[in-house]
């Protein structure tokens, strides 16, 4: 039930990102469609987590343009990035739920502070957030009270609290067993296929990205930038770069 | 509410009365968690006068979220509760892939565990009681415990790491000493002049050195240094243990096979035991250098009479005593300190408890103990 399906939601353009002597990304370039799953992935240290907070604005690169929605984040527009925070949510590796809040009041802060509906929709709403994330029952447990799967769920039932178009994951799966990791995956398609929601994701899990995928792009530390972009199970089978080969076979470069 | 960048189509919502007696509700456009505000005001929240049948028709919808989509679904249960009927019609099929996400039913149900309960006042007392009770028992054994080990580190000193004994030394001493140097020249300064008011009346300037002297080394000067070194290192302390054990890091060491207190604890409490005796020995001299100041600057006194006055006044014991003090407050400022940052579970808040816990309790024992060794050293014979 959102609008079609081919248009760019998301679009990077000649991305730049130096931190001090730090070069990570020299010239980053892609665009994410509106409505599918789409994957950051990459070895460890090769950026993943600080391209997607360049995309969320967290970062300011130091050269290119970040459009959400149309609007260049970059520039860091209040009034408009205001209007950009309310369209994305963010679940961060570790759930970054507020300790001192229950869940229940965790998701409802959002909905609190951009909504003027009654406290009443506010509780069904936190409610029916829940459910969707199979935590129903849990709004009064304070964080510290559930297991860190569950944290990681809450976690995503805040960030779609205000139902948002576009929802960021940094690495979901880290840190879980892997039944639940699959469960959250599973969860991700559904909510996707069924909000329609545009999904990004930070992962280096190849289980997950088979399973969820439908574009992704790699990074690589060395190159600072993309080196391949393309459906994860046509890369698989007809990549030419040895890197990328390696990498979706498991195996470490060797000179 | 802020305009969203996704609405683009606005949302329109129509009442019919058919001739029958039931009513439509016609639903049109963009129909997400915006509109809900709009829906909840056009529509009143309790059960709704019920003709024959309500039907919501959903075919002019062009965009559904699952706060409308759960807001139709409330709207009807709330049509079925006043004994009612409702239905859903004309709607897509994308909506209702929406729908089909929301189980109302789980909406609805109890929560697993009741929200903050109230208790009554009574049993507020009594748990607050209880946890006094059960806060003095952990104070207690902690402190206990670290003076057991305090006293086997005397027997083999390699159990500490003197590295970290000599860091904390350093955060807790050297970097103290500018705000304890301000705040006891200052309090010198402040008292000579406050007593001189009085005692300048009757011609006794010259017992402003030894009221100052008194006052500075037997009370004021420990005291003070031992509460800015509570706000100083013992919250540091506190926070520095609280963060660790939410991270693990305490656990960590513990399976390592390193004790926790002899880690992390008796450096601190060593560092501060030296420390804090050489902080206000230092705070007592520059009290009275204050006093001289004053003394010197407007009661005419010579430098030479206000230290003979100070010295003829200022005994050992003076300072034998005010430097046990101030070992003893070291003790106490460091160990809870300590001990509030192990008692730490959860998250961010309860280090910011713990750390305000720290201080809190620290100033307190200070105050006390003080109370404890002014008795006590009355009845000494010297």
């Amino acid at each position: 039930m959102k609008p079609g399906q081919s248009e760019p939601i998301i679009v990077v353009e000649h991305l730049r990102a130096e931190f001090g002597d730090n070069l990570v990304f020299k010239d980053v370039s892609f665009q994410v469609k509106r409505g599918e799953i789409f994957v950051i992935l990459g070895g460890s240290g090769c950026g993943k987590t600080t391209l997607l907070k360049h995309i969320v604005g967290l970062y300011r690169p130091t050269a290119g343009r970040v459009l959400v929605h149309g609007v260049d984040i970059v520039k860091q527009d209040q009034k408009l990035m205001q209007q950009v925070r309310m369209e994305t949510g963010m679940l961060f590796q570790a759930g970054a739920l507020f300790g001192s809040m229950t869940l229940a009041e965790n998701i409802s802060l959002p909905l609190q502070k951009y909504t003027d509906l009654s406290p009443k929709m506010i509780d069904l709403i936190v409610k029916m957030k829940l459910g969707l994330v199979n935590l129903s029952g849990y709004e009064n447990h304070l964080p510290e009270e559930i297991s860190g799967g569950m944290k990681k769920r809450a976690g995503l039932a805040r960030a779609m609290s205000l139902d948002p178009s576009i929802l960021f994951f940094d690495e979901p799966s880290a840190g879980l067993d892997p039944i639940s990791a699959v469960e959250l995956d599973m969860l991700i398609k559904s909510l996707n296929a069924g909000l329609g929601t545009t999904m990004v994701i930070v992962t280096h899990e190849l289980q997950s990205i088979f399973l969820i995928a439908d574009r992704i792009i790699m990074l690589d530390k060395e190159a600072k930038g993309i080196i391949a972009e393309g459906d994860p199970r046509f890369l698989k089978d007809h990549a030419t770069d040895p890197r990328v080969i390696h990498f979706f076979n498991r195996q470490p470069m060797t000179d | 509410m802020k305009t969203r960048l996704s609405a683009k189509n606005s949302f329109s919502l129509n009442t019919e009365l058919q001739a029958n007696g039931d009513r439509k509700i016609l639903l049109a456009g963009h129909f997400g968690l915006q509109e809900v505000e709009t829906f909840e005001k056009a529509l009143p929240q309790q059960p709704l006068p019920t003709p024959a049948h309500t039907s919501l028709d959903l075919g002019g919808l062009e965009f559904l979220d699952s706060a409308g989509a759960l807001a139709l679904l409330d709207l009807a249960d709330r049509i079925k509760a006043g004994g009612g009927s409702c239905s859903l019609t004309n709607v897509p099929a994308k909506a209702q892939d929406i729908i089909n996400l929301i189980n109302l039913e789980e909406v609805k149900r109890t929560p697993l565990i009741g929200g903050g309960k109230k208790t009554d006042f009574v049993s507020q007392i009594g748990d607050g009681f209880l946890d006094f009770v059960q806060d003095v028992d952990n104070v207690v054994s902690f402190t206990g415990e670290l003076l057991i080990d305090l006293v086997a580190t005397c027997f083999n000193p390699r159990l500490v790491r003197w590295s970290d004994v000599l860091l904390y030394m350093r955060r807790a001493g050297v970097e103290g000493l500018p705000i304890i140097s301000l705040i006891a020249l200052l309090l010198g300064l402040i008292l000579a002049f406050m007593s001189s008011l009085q005692l300048q009346q009757f011609g006794a300037n010259i017992y402003v050195a030894s009221l100052l002297a008194i006052a500075m080394v037997k009370e004021l000067g420990p005291i003070m240094t031992a509460i800015l070194v509570a706000g100083r290192s013992g919250s540091a302390f506190a926070a520095e243990i609280g963060t660790m054990k939410v991270n693990e890091e305490v656990d960590a060491l513990t399976v390592m096979g390193m004790d926790p207190m002899y880690f992390l604890t008796l450096p601190k409490v060593i560092a501060s035991m030296i420390v804090v005796p050489l902080l206000t020995i230092y705070a007592d001299l520059l009290g009275i250098v204050g006093g001289l100041i004053v003394g010197v600057g407007l009661l005419d006194l010579t430098v030479f009479s206000y230290i003979q006055e100070t010295k003829r006044i200022l005994t050992v014991f003076d300072f034998t005593s005010s430097f046990v003090k101030s070992v003893v407050f070291a003790f106490l400022i460091s160990a809870i300190g300590c001990q509030r940052g192990f008692q730490v579970r959860g998250g961010a808040a309860a280090v910011g408890t713990a750390t305000t816990s720290a201080v809190v309790s620290a100033i307190f024992l200070i105050i006390v103990v003080d109370s404890v060794f002014a008795i006590v050293l009355t009845y000494i014979p010297r």
